[in-house]
């Protein structure tokens, strides 16, 4: 529970849900009203700059993950998807040594705290996904698998190396005090670590001679400690044979007194024969009931199979655990045990405030083929679910949507309609970000969403008077009525100022004239005046009539281009032949006709004038050319 | 093989450092902006030459971060204007020096014109800045063209409403010659001694009107320039004769953001694109003399030649403009290691090449083989 810094304490609150975030504020009580609303953010992890790190690299590797092909046999997959597993994990343990460095030079005691924080979480999870790699993914069977499972622990407890450098660089390691820690329990013996333990207690044979033998039986014993070999030619029942020689051996130099003088030699021979009470003894060295039960096994079982595994965890768990209350870890790392993957799944959602880990282990997993379909009730599988709530939780993140995008791409079920509702709603500031959105919609035949974007950005640059921008976006989204209202834009701005603005986009409109018929207009209207202005005066008139018989131009405008044709038709020679001049009389009436018919009760009386005078003028010039054409036609 | 740098940042430029003395010495320092953050950043960073000799194939130590400042608005464009100076070019209109101190290892604004892109009422994205010290050149979405001077606060010149679209990028073509391209596929050809309103020159393709986005000129014949656009394609014009492409080349299948020539070694060319692909090009004009070297030459690609050049002695001109046709050869490569986001940008001096990508990495490759 957190108080909200900005809120007064003691204040109602108010609240609304938000895709990552909740919106707050303070209620109106009375008088007393605040005017801020707090956005209160659940999930601090992907604004923490070292965690995206983790963010990117694990998208990256989630692609490669999904682009494996399908048709192989899963068990020539097996070592890909390790090798991913690894790359995960990589990547996690890459981001914990930058959050641990980052947390010794922090100079503040809050910052350190929180990365402090992210370190363990981090922790935790490599050792989760650790332990599901060895027992889901790579799946040893039994001799391997106590193997394997001692790696897990060693690559876990890894003081132990820093501890017995500090004893080996002391002058007399055999008399440091933690000479017989190092040695006889923690690391070596617990690990299983036996060549380095030979080599230590060498270093106290040398120390008292008078012991010699005893040494040198305990060394022997050591050496002869059985390891399955799993590339080797020894079965598993062969190795079980020989391994059970050796316990009987050592049980019966510790039953014939051989170390009792020793009272450490001792110890390490009862811990050889997996001895849990002495184990017991030394909690504080395992530090965990994990690390317990795989050096319990290993001294008691080696030949462990996966099945079997379950029971020995949660002995190891009572027995080390007498306070009884255990740990959302534990309990995780209890039901991979069981091979319950579901219920590790389940107990990671709830415990972690972020769906990364799940969302990709799931992923992986269901990769494997390990994950049984298991429908929630609104039909979508466990995977789809979490990737969808993972990748909800990106987009909501001002700069990596741009992943998010990917994961919902491999939702085949739900995936395209999330990622349409959210593409929307990515704020367009800049051309070039909008470019990349809309390039994300047309690769995924998103044209609702092309349109709209394509519209967005043409009326802002409408609205900023960039007509060509807003060309380039209806050209783009083929929005033939946008183009229709920039053409409409553009032939309003000539009638009020009499000159085309913008001449470099009108004079270069190439085959986007097509785009709309208002636009193939303007692009001709515009030739027309360049012949009027190179003075190819057939041409232009030629140019002129057609615009209108073959209705390109709108009615609307047709008296303008009468009015454009009058000097045209008051030069000295015969532009427009007769053909033409009635042509162009018809027109006349048919405008006159529209325009008529147009005038409303707005209209002045000063503007009926001048309307009735253009049209007279222009029937007095219609027929004089007419007069001039039909007398130079004999 | 590069390796990619995580950097917690979309970087949307990357530029390196330009080396002072001689040509042998390889850059070490580049420097890059962010964009789409909340709050965006300059950084520059150091590529040391570490003594590793374990290291094969242009795979180097990671880059170190030397500076950073915080930058109002998306980095939109980034040049050195000298050894210290860096000018920006932002989202926000603003276009801005910062100055890298050698000896505190800090970097700190030194000279900013706040609203030199506006629209009315409203920002306007600057979107391209290019410099020759001590002049600098910005254009952006309000179509305006700046011409600028560091160490002067005012404008040198404006030139107004000089597109009716927004112009994605510029370069010198001469000392007082630019291009620029914009949203409706035109090249445009300004004389800044003029002082007009109108371009000198306009070349375009016929046809489709393909935004383009990014234009780069030939280091040697000053005449040749390359851009490329939306659509992917590469273009190859000679300013010279005509208004139209001399080769088209089908480069990436996404928009292309942005082409370099290799400055001394203009035989190389390289494109990156929204697509995540970085591709190095390079062409060589005998075609008797195979001048191929290793490397994973995975595919040539198809071209078009626009138009055979008319007359002219053949051996003089240009292999990039003849494109991909049987008197010049044309390799290309792809130089990332798998398929990432989209590439933002790329800057190649010498044998080393940096690029940045949305997927917030930072590509460094040192043995380019050119």
């Amino acid at each position: 529970m957190q108080n909200i810094s900005g809120i007064r304490p003691g204040k109602r609150m108010g609240f609304a849900w938000g895709p990552g975030d909740i919106l707050v504020y303070e209620t109106q009580n009375k008088a007393s009203g605040c005017a801020f609303i707090h956005v209160v953010r659940k999930d601090e992890d992907i604004y923490s700059p070292i965690l995206r790190k983790l963010f990117n690299e694990s998208h990256h590797i989630f692609v490669g993950l999904q682009t494996i092909k399908d048709d192989l046999p899963s068990k020539s997959k097996k070592p890909q998807f390790v090798s991913i597993s690894r790359n995960y994990r990589s990547v996690i343990r890459a981001c914990m040594e930058e959050l641990q460095q980052a947390a010794v030079s922090a100079n503040d005691t809050d910052m350190a705290t929180q990365y402090g924080n992210q370190v363990s979480i981090l922790l935790a999870i490599e050792l989760i996904w650790n332990l599901c790699e060895v027992l889901f993914i790579d799946a040893a069977p039994a001799g391997s698998l106590l193997l394997h499972l001692l790696d897990w622990v060693r690559l876990h407890k890894s003081d132990v190396d820093e501890k017995a450098k500090g004893v080996l660089q002391s002058d007399s390691p055999a008399e440091h005090r933690d000479y017989w820690d190092v040695v006889c329990v923690l690391s070596y013996v617990l690990q299983g670590r036996l060549e380095d333990t030979r080599k230590m207690l060498m270093k106290q044979a040398m120390l008292q001679p008078a012991a010699k033998s005893m040494y040198k039986l305990m060394d022997s014993l050591l050496s002869k400690m059985p390891f399955y070999n799993p590339g080797g030619t020894q079965t598993l029942t062969e190795f079980d044979v020989k391994w059970r020689n050796w316990h009987e051996e050592v049980d019966r130099y510790l039953k014939d007194n051989s170390f009792a003088s020793n009272q450490h030699l001792e110890v390490i021979c009862k811990i050889l024969l997996g001895d849990e009470d002495v184990l017991l003894e030394h909690k504080e060295l395992l530090s965990t009931w994990y690390y317990f039960l795989i050096t319990r096994l290993l001294y008691c079982h080696p030949t462990v199979k996966p099945t079997e595994l379950h029971y020995y965890a949660q002995s190891s768990m009572m027995m080390f655990l007498d306070s009884g209350v255990p740990e959302p870890l534990d309990s995780i790392l209890l039901a991979a045990f069981e091979f319950d993957i579901h219920q590790v799944i389940k107990d990671c959602s709830i415990a972690l405030n972020n769906w990364w880990f799940v969302a990709h282990l799931t992923d992986l997993l269901d990769h494997c083929k390990l994950l049984q379909s298991h429908n929630l009730h609104f039909g979508s599988n466990l995977r789809e679910f979490l990737l969808l709530e993972y990748a909800s939780g990106l987009f909501t993140h001002h700069s990596l949507w741009q992943c998010a995008v990917d994961y919902f791409d491999h939702c085949p079920e739900f995936g395209r309609v999330y990622l349409e509702l959210q593409i929307e709603r990515v704020p367009l500031d800049t051309e070039r970000k909008a470019l990349k959105v809309l390039r994300i919609c047309e690769e995924r035949q998103m044209s609702e969403q092309v349109r709209s974007i394509c519209k967005i950005m043409a009326m802002r640059a409408v609205r900023n008077n960039r007509l060509g921008s807003a060309l380039s976006w209806s050209i783009r989204a083929k929005d033939a009525a946008f183009a229709t209202l920039i053409s409409e834009r553009f032939l309003q701005d000539y009638c009020a100022k009499g000159t085309f603005s913008d001449l470099d986009l009108i004079d270069n409109l190439g085959s986007t004239m097509l785009l709309s018929d208002r636009l193939t207009f303007l692009g001709k209207y515009r030739e027309f005046h360049k012949l009027y202005g190179e003075k190819c005066f057939s041409d232009a008139a030629k140019l002129l009539l057609s615009l209108m018989t073959a209705k390109i131009a709108p009615q609307s405008f047709w008296m303008t281009l009468l009015t454009d044709a009058l000097p045209l038709l008051e030069q000295k020679e015969v532009i427009f032949s007769a053909e033409q001049t009635y042509e162009l009389m018809y027109c006349l009436e048919d405008s006159w006709t529209f325009l008529f018919h147009s005038f409303n009760t707005n209209q002045t009386q000063f503007d009926e004038d001048v309307e009735v005078t253009k049209v007279e003028m222009l029937r007095l010039a219609l027929a004089r050319n007419l007069a001039s054409a039909i007398g130079s036609q004999d | 093989m590069e390796s990619a740098k995580y950097v917690s940042q979309k970087v949307s430029k990357a530029r390196w450092r330009p080396v002072s003395s001689s040509f042998l010495q390889q850059p070490e320092i580049f420097a890059t902006g962010s964009w789409d953050n909340e709050e965006n950043k300059i950084s520059i960073w150091s590529v040391g030459n570490y003594e590793n000799s374990g290291l094969e194939d242009g795979f180097e130590g990671d880059p170190q971060l030397i500076c950073e400042n915080k930058h109002d608005g998306d980095v939109l464009g980034l040049q050195f204007l000298d050894q210290e100076r860096i000018v920006t070019a932002s989202s926000t209109g603003a276009v801005t020096i910062f100055r890298h101190h050698h000896n505190s290892q800090t970097i700190s604004v030194s000279q900013q014109w706040v609203k030199a892109h506006h629209y009315p009422c409203d920002n306007a994205p600057c979107t391209a800045v290019v410099c020759s010290s001590p002049e600098i050149i910005t254009v952006g979405e309000d179509g305006r063209i700046i011409v600028l001077r560091a160490d002067q606060d005012c404008m040198a010149q404006v030139i107004e409403n000089a597109d009716s679209s927004t112009i994605h990028a510029v370069t010198y073509l001469r000392t007082t010659e630019i291009l620029t391209v914009n949203s409706i596929g035109q090249i445009k050809l300004w004389d800044l001694r003029q002082q007009s309103n109108s371009a000198s020159q306009i070349l375009s393709l016929s046809g489709d009107r393909v935004p383009l986005y990014c234009i780069d000129r030939h280091p040697n014949q000053q005449h040749i320039v390359a851009t490329g656009g939306q659509d992917g394609m590469l273009c190859m014009w000679d300013v010279r004769q005509g208004s139209m492409p001399s080769s088209l080349m089908e480069a990436h299948s996404a928009e292309m953001w942005e082409v370099h020539f290799h400055p001394t070694n203009p035989d190389h060319l390289f494109t990156c694109s929204e697509d995540g692909s970085l591709l190095h090009w390079e062409t060589s004009s005998h075609s008797d003399m195979p001048s191929f070297l290793q490397g994973n030459r995975n595919s040539s690609v198809t071209s078009r030649s626009a138009m055979a050049l008319a007359g002219g002695n053949q051996s003089l001109i240009s292999a990039w403009l003849n494109g991909d046709s049987s008197k010049s050869r044309l390799e290309t490569t792809h130089m990332l290691p798998s398929q990432t986001l989209s590439v933002n940008s790329l800057d190649v001096l010498g044998q080393c090449l940096v690029c940045g990508t949305d997927g917030e990495a930072i590509f460094i490759n040192k043995q380019v083989p050119v």
